[in-house]
């Protein structure tokens, strides 16, 4: 089931990179409004995880989640659609960044709320489980999460009943600003242990060591292992959210660590394992999908306001107008 | 006549969705030896694997249901206490409620949360006798109160079957209620129900002060003519079915056992000015405003809103229009 082709892992990084790139250029000419959390310095981790997964395998994601569901195989036009607020978008512009959701390829969605996916994930694996599938399932969330009880929660309810969901910690070493030294009381693994779940830290700045630890933790999940987790130590290249493009923050990173994290780059580790030749072509095509994506989202229709809330109930219940 | 409890019609409802649809199971604390005393034999019934006990993980075990929602499956959760829902009333709002818009569509979160023993159970105090139905109706999430056992069966079967999340309060007021009921059917969502036609005041009453209102209107029928009306469901409202009644009564007092501010007592009076002139001006009886229940018995009646309170009510509002 694992997807080992390096080629095909340099271009999901690489997609990723350069579809944040084109997006926070999209948020600075203000056709993207509300900003975004760029998953830059981070694609290793949901390439490698991602390139773990079957075709009937379901994840979730964070507020900084555009990265999962482009590694997840979501069409990058219909993402950049969303992003720009675009009825061809996925979500048909009622989501946006934070809650880009594609189900018919497994992603129950970025999710604003942090800590909410564990969950989320643990209830739909037990559910096509018990359907008959052999679904294993992902939750991706950040260091800033091992704090949130309903995450903890999750640990436990997944533990207890030996549901195979692969719980992964992008420790990318700050919660906003909060440094995980300020947070984290004990460490992201001794939680993993409270609960007996397994866990590993890895690089995750190396898509390949990320898929090679996620492959080994899916194999055992689903020969009947119970969940487990990653710990993936990673670096935020960017802002926490492109609002800091605007306002300046005080340092709360040191420079000297900024120059450091960044140095250690996914999409150049992973692509110096392709010839030259093999990464100029993926380098082409990936800038090819992103021209036709970009043009994609920008000539699509805005949504009529008349739709505001179409999709509100899926039973078809109408609500009551606000008007006067 | 078989006469059935109105915990039994619950106890029926479950068992019945669970027969007829294998994509619901139940979950919760407690449930499989059922000590609410609800979910009685269920776990005999259908098995563990479909009344599955949960740990004290409310937040866990209700975004549980959401994840097994998206994928298929139709869970049923029990809370025992009320004031649990506040623990879960972001997993229940940020989450189940807003997939389907936030996705455009993509998906349905069919989760019922029922709960047995909603309101005063006397002498539980402060954390265990809350009415947060308002809360639910506020942010949109389907609520039902069922006042009798067959409207709390067939309100029960219709949340199942339902495709978004349902609130299902069955208040503690009315579990031991027995009636007469020949016939158990899904009730419809949205539709109200008139126990009583009267020709002067229009009394809403919710849950299980739809009984008081019927025996405060016998009391005052020689001097005044009731028409006691039970939403039944509380969000969507039957704004149709009630601004027909207080068009043909042209007086309305609302009974509700709830906190008085921004309560549902509030926007069921709004929503009926709005739309048609009233003789005299509307009026409320609830719980008092930012009210805790305390402990004591006497003091835990005096908190919730009384028959006597609902005579004054009624008299005076006949009195403001005479």
């Amino acid at each position: 089931m694992t997807d080992a082709d390096p080629v095909r892992l340099y271009r999901t990084v690489r997609l990723i990179r350069r579809f944040e790139e084109r997006a926070v250029e999209l948020v600075h000419g203000g056709q993207i409004v509300g900003g975004i959390h760029p998953y830059l310095g981070q694609e290793g981790i949901a390439a490698g995880v991602c390139a773990a997964l079957g075709a009937d395998d379901v994840l979730a994601g964070t507020h900084r989640g555009h990265g999962h569901v482009l590694a997840r195989g979501a069409d990058p036009a219909r993402m950049l659609a969303e992003l720009c607020g675009r009825v061809t978008g996925l979500n048909a512009g009622r989501g946006g960044s934070m809650h880009a959701a594609d189900l018919s390829i497994g992603v129950l969605g970025a999710n604003a709320i942090v800590g909410a996916s564990g969950a989320i994930i643990t209830g739909a694996v037990w559910a096509h489980r018990r359907r008959g599938r052999d679904t294993v399932g992902v939750s991706f969330f950040g260091d800033g999460a091992v704090n949130e009880g309903m995450l903890l929660e999750a640990f436990n309810l997944a533990a207890l009943w030996r549901v195979p969901v692969l719980f992964v910690c992008e420790n990318n070493g700050y919660a906003t600003t909060m440094p995980v030294a300020g947070a984290v009381a004990g460490s992201i693994a001794g939680r993993a242990a409270a609960f007996d779940l397994p866990a590993v830290q890895v690089d995750g700045q190396d898509p390949e060591t990320v898929r090679v630890a996620a492959s080994a933790a899916v194999d055992r999940m689903r020969a009947g292992g119970g969940p487990e987790l990653i710990e993936a130590r990673t670096y935020r290249f960017d802002a926490h959210h492109t609002f800091e493009h605007a306002v300046r923050l005080d340092d709360y990173r040191p420079p000297d660590e900024v120059t450091r994290g960044r140095a250690r780059d996914p999409v150049r580790i992973q692509g110096e394992r392709l010839t030259d030749a093999d990464r100029a072509a993926v380098d082409a095509e990936v800038e090819a999908t992103l021209d036709a994506a970009v043009r994609f989202a920008l000539n699509s229709p805005e949504p009529d306001p008349a739709d505001a809330l179409t999709y509100l109930y899926a039973s078809g219940l109408t609500a009551r107008t606000g008007g006067g | 006549m078989p006469r059935l409890s109105y915990r039994r019609a619950l106890t029926r409802a479950l068992a019945d969705e669970l027969t007829r649809d294998e994509a619901v199971f139940v979950l919760g604390e407690d449930v499989q030896v059922g000590a609410s005393l609800v979910t009685t034999g269920l776990a005999k019934r259908f098995g563990t694997e479909r009344v599955r006990d949960t740990p004290l993980s409310e937040q866990a075990f209700t975004s549980f249901a959401t994840g097994a929602a998206l994928a298929g499956l139709r869970p049923v959760i029990e809370f025992q206490i009320p004031s649990l829902l506040f623990l879960v009333f972001e997993q229940i709002v940020n989450h189940a409620h807003k997939f389907p818009l936030m996705t455009g569509g993509q998906c349905s979160v069919p989760v019922t949360y029922l709960v047995p023993g909603s309101g005063s159970r006397t002498g539980w105090a402060g954390q265990h006798s809350d009415h947060p139905y308002s809360l639910f109706a506020h942010v949109g999430v389907v609520t039902v109160v069922p006042a009798t056992p067959a409207d709390a069966y067939g309100l029960l079967v219709t949340a199942i079957r339902h495709d978004d999340p349902v609130v299902v309060f069955a208040p503690a007021g009315a579990m031991d209620l027995r009636d007469d009921v020949d016939d158990l059917a899904p009730v419809p969502l949205g539709r109200g129900r008139i126990h009583r036609f009267g020709d002067d005041v229009t009394v809403v009453a919710i849950g299980h002060l739809v009984h008081d209102a019927l025996a405060v209107a016998e009391e005052v029928a020689d001097q005044v003519s009731v028409e006691v009306f039970d939403p039944r469901t509380l969000y969507p409202f039957d704004i149709d079915g009630l601004t027909e009644s207080v068009a043909r009564t042209g007086r309305l007092v609302v009974l509700d056992d709830a906190n008085r501010s921004c309560g549902m007592a509030a926007e069921i009076i709004a929503s009926v000015v709005e739309r048609v002139p009233l003789l005299a001006p509307p009026r409320r009886v609830t719980r008092p405003d930012g009210a805790v229940l305390p402990f004591a018995p006497a003091l835990d009646r005096a908190v919730q809103p009384g028959r006597d309170q609902l005579a004054t009510a009624i008299h005076l509002t006949m009195k403001d229009s005479s």
